[in-house]
């Protein structure tokens, strides 16, 4: 756990960087701190490994106040990565990685075998190790960072916009291996960003901050999108808050209606009876969903031959059935069928959906939650009553 | 033609003695032959650079690292380049040498009384190569970039070891060509030591044979020739620092290296 303890920084002719923090970052889970340019990210972040010192006010690690601990051995035992990734140029990447456990005493061969170790957990190859870090890929470089701070295998880390200098795509898929390793790690994690995507995405718990280092809402990122603490989260948020906060809302049971499904290969002559208002599903022989077939486009002499993946049209996203509202609206609304295409968790068939059937099932969540919002303040104003 | 030429051309040995004097082996070995006068040559260059990097590499790395005394290295630096080396050797000859009186000797390097001259010289030398030690090395810890530090310090080395484990390795391209133009100076400008009594080096020839320049044995011939061999040994000792810096500098940070790094890099793995 990480406590910050109305903290305070105020840098020598500066204004106030971070305002009377207070904010706790529990065992085990990602804090996001997020917020605009300026607002005092980094700042709070650096202030729990003693890089900047608070003006007033207590940081603690568990039951230690950081102030307390010399800076070298504080920064031991914390991982931090940074948004530049920072490698030492002159160290190949297990040099880098071994940094800190040689730093703590550890021989260096050992440090190294273990430093590589590390590397294939990031999903980086061994061979990878010799190389210097300018030889290196941006994603590849921030693996190594990753690598690096948690080679002590430290239970906390400060990780200050890790994946920001990526390209979107080798972002999503850091972001993703990220969160794999957190569900095998449990680290305490203080994680800065100022992408509220991301914030989302990642965290636990997100803590936003305005500018001039105030906190203004820490809250869970469902709760977030739904119940933004007032206009500056709610601008910061974003405008399509309603659609994303279905992301955090469970499909549950959908009503998922029966698709007859033909399977590649099958000749295309068998597909018309197989198809509704025109479109076929087509499976693999596991009866993985591959895409749709338009079987109405099809003229009578194209009716020959099997069927291959080169007819289908591969527009439709998939989702889970223990997936989130948004996922199964998203499939509807992707499917060149109309009709969404839901897979159990193996990614096998398992039934379609279609938009106005997920809406109904929104609606009947915002009603519930609604009728809660409601009994809420009324039982709120009862306790207010003397 | 000029009056210089004509007079060359009528008084002088021709430059066709050079390769003549240069091939007699009894003017190489031998008391005062040139291997000893090269042996005396190099013996007061690399002390000189000896003593410089010791001074000027620590001060380098703690001005780089902490920003403090960044004057020192703007103003040292500079003003020591502007100071003629031969004026102030032989201001140190005149004030300093008449009050040393230790009775050091090394033989072939000092002779028995030469310990009060080599002192001007050797301060004069150092001098000399300080100001391309001291400003490539703060260069090259300035230009370390500020993430790598910012992560050293992070890791939790302490102020020690991000200098010697981070700044300084990142530096050494940048410290080892302030070594070597160091050092190039240095063996270039100890012919002066010809200049003070007691002391020899390859500048003996040059000095002496301007009394005889005709003699074929001291003269002219010599003077050009230890001024060959000066050269020679400039290049031949910084191409023997070339491989040094080959040897010690990270590839990592090499020069060579990096530029390479658009081809060498792979894709992401999926
Ligand atoms: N060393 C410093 N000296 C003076 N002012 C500073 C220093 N570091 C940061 N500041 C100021 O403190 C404020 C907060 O800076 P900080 O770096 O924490 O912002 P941030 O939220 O991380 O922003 P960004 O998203 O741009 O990284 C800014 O106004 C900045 O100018
Ligand atoms: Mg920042």
């Amino acid at each position: 756990m990480i406590r910050f303890e109305s903290v305070t920084k105020r840098f020598r002719g500066g204004g106030i960087a971070v305002d009377a923090l207070d904010l706790e970052a529990p065992t085990g889970k990602i804090t996001v701190l997020v917020g605009p340019s300026g607002c005092g990210k980094t700042t709070s972040l650096r202030m729990v490994n003693r890089m900047v010192e608070p003006t007033s006010g207590r940081i603690w690690l568990d039951d230690r106040d950081t102030a307390k601990v010399r800076p070298a051995t504080l920064r031991r035992g914390i991982g931090y990565v940074i948004q530049q990734a920072g490698l030492f140029p002159h160290r190949t990447v297990v040099d880098n990685v071994a940094t800190v456990p040689v730093l703590l005493g550890l021989p260096r061969r050992d440090a190294r075998r273990q430093a590589l170790d590390l590397l294939e957990r990031v999903g980086l190859p061994r061979e990878l190790g010799e190389r210097y870090p300018a030889q290196l890929s941006g994603g590849q470089q921030q693996r190594v960072g990753v690598a690096r701070a948690l080679a002590a295998d430290p239970p906390v880390m400060l990780m200050d916009e890790p994946f920001s200098a990526v390209d979107p795509v080798v972002r999503a898929q850091l972001q993703d291996e990220f969160l794999r390793l957190q569900g095998e790690l449990g680290k305490t994690i203080l994680f800065v960003t100022h992408d509220i995507d991301e914030a989302i995405k990642l965290g636990d718990q997100v803590a936003v901050l305005r500018t001039g280092g105030r906190l203004a809402q820490v809250a869970t990122p469902a709760e977030l999108l739904s119940h933004p603490a007032d206009a500056f989260v709610a601008g910061f948020v974003g405008r399509d808050r309603g659609y994303r906060a279905l992301g955090f809302a469970a499909a549950g049971e959908l009503p998922l209606a029966h698709e007859p499904v033909v399977t590649v290969g099958d000749a295309l002559a068998a597909t018309p009876p197989r198809a509704v208002d025109g479109w076929a599903l087509v499976v693999d022989a596991e009866r993985r969903p591959l895409g749709w077939l338009a079987v109405g486009g099809l003229g009578e002499a194209q009716l020959s031959g099997p069927v291959v993946e080169d007819l289908l049209n591969l527009g439709g996203t998939l989702a889970t059935e223990s997936g989130t509202l948004r996922e199964a609206l998203d499939a509807a609304l992707s499917s060149p069928s109309g009709r969404g295409v839901i897979v159990d968790e193996d990614g096998r068939f398992a039934g379609t959906v279609t938009a106005s059937e997920v809406l109904t099932r929104i609606e009947r969540r915002a009603s519930v939650l609604r009728q809660e919002a409601i009994e809420s303040a009324a039982a709120e104003v009862i306790a207010l009553q003397p | 033609m000029s009056t210089a030429a004509v007079i060359a051309d009528k008084f002088l040995p021709g430059l066709d003695r050079v390769p003549v004097w240069l091939n007699d082996p009894a003017n190489w070995t031998g008391p005062n032959g040139l291997l000893e006068r090269i042996g005396q040559h190099l013996g007061y260059s690399v002390s000189a650079v000896v003593v410089a990097l010791l001074i000027a590499l620590p001060l380098g790395l703690v001005i780089g690292h902490t920003g403090r005394g960044v004057f020192l290295v703007v103003g040292l630096a500079n003003g020591l380049r502007a100071v003629p080396i031969l004026g102030l050797l032989l201001l140190l000859v005149v004030w300093l040498s008449p009050h040393l009186h230790a009775r050091l000797t090394v033989p072939g390097l000092i002779p028995p009384g030469g310990f009060a001259y080599i002192v001007p010289i050797e301060i004069a030398l150092v001098l000399l190569a300080i100001p391309p030690i001291l400003s490539n090395t703060y260069a090259g810890v300035q230009a370390v970039d500020p993430a790598v530090r910012d992560a050293g310090e992070g890791m939790g080395m302490r102020g020690s070891q991000v200098i010697w484990q981070v700044e300084f390795p990142c530096a050494l391209p940048l410290v080892m060509s302030g070594l070597r133009s160091a050092t190039l100076q240095v063996i270039a400008t100890a012919t002066v030591a010809a200049y003070v009594p007691f002391l020899g080096g390859l500048g003996r020839f040059i000095l002496d044979g301007q009394d005889q320049l005709t003699n074929l044995r001291y003269g002219y011939p010599a003077m050009v020739s230890a001024g060959i061999v000066v050269a020679v040994l400039a290049v031949v000792v910084d191409l023997l620092l070339a491989l040094v810096q080959r040897l010690v500098v990270s590839r990592g940070v090499a020069e060579r290296y990096r530029r390479r790094r658009g081809v060498r890099a792979v894709p992401e793995p999926a």
